[in-house]
């Protein structure tokens, strides 16, 4: 069975490259992810958040539950290997 | 566990090195408003700072400067204080992390979102810091 693996892979990458011929190009204007969301932020993040980086404003106001869940995830990294490593000795 | 390894190299290079890395930690979290930067990459940067403590002190000196329960402690205060900052606005009337109903008298509009940020920013680097020294605290303690 092992060789079907190779053949499979080549046809999962085919399928992947023609695909990729669909995506927008990178930077288009008219692209469904830089047309609906994106001139909101960029126009109006001075305005509403006083924050001259978009970046900032949009990672830790406008998408902040994205953000509060990044935080989480590596603070339960952080405890499962205490949990694990530790298991009760403690610190 | 990690031990002292005597060498005057070492110790005049971390003693430059490790202030150096803190103040550009505490830079980079502050410039976050304005260039690249932020909570992940500054709290990250001070973390390393006392990972290399840790390295070039061994175990007992650099417990006593950064203690691990200190790291777990601040780790799980920076999340509190993050849901704090959703949860406060909700209870004056808006939504879940939505900075503009902080209850914060005399800031309002852009600059009480951007006092919100700010707040958000520091937690986010105090449990990143937190997590990270926290998380090499638990794996070199786990090689014996």
């Amino acid at each position: 069975m092992r060789w079907l693996a190779v053949p499979v892979m080549a046809l999962f990458l085919a399928l992947m490259l023609y695909a990729t011929t669909g995506l927008p190009l990178r930077g288009e204007p008219q692209a469904p992810a830089n047309a609906h969301v994106s001139p909101y932020y960029i126009e109006k993040t001075i305005e509403e958040t006083g924050t001259p980086n978009i970046v900032t404003s949009v990672l830790a106001d406008y998408r902040g539950y994205d953000t509060l869940g990044e935080t989480t995830v590596i603070l339960a990294a952080g405890l499962a290997c205490l949990l694990i490593l530790r298991r009760g000795k403690g610190l | 566990m990690i031990e002292r390894y005597e060498n005057v190299i070492i110790d005049i290079v971390c003693s430059v090195m490790v202030p150096l890395i803190q103040l550009f930690a505490l830079y980079v979290v502050v410039h976050g408003h304005y260039g690249p930067g932020g909570g992940f990459q500054g709290g990250v940067l001070f973390a390393v700072s006392i990972i290399l403590l840790r390295l070039c002190l061994g175990k007992e000196a650099s417990h006593k400067k950064f203690p691990p329960k200190l790291a777990a402690a601040l780790a799980a205060s920076g999340m509190l204080v993050y849901m704090l900052t959703g949860l406060a606005p909700m209870a004056a009337g808006g939504a879940f992390l939505d900075y503009g109903h902080l209850p914060i008298p005399g800031v309002s509009g852009a600059e009480l979102r951007f006092l919100g940020i700010t707040i958000v920013e520091w937690s986010i680097a105090f449990s990143v810091c937190g997590t990270m020294v926290l998380l090499f605290d638990v794996l070199a303690e786990g090689m014996r």
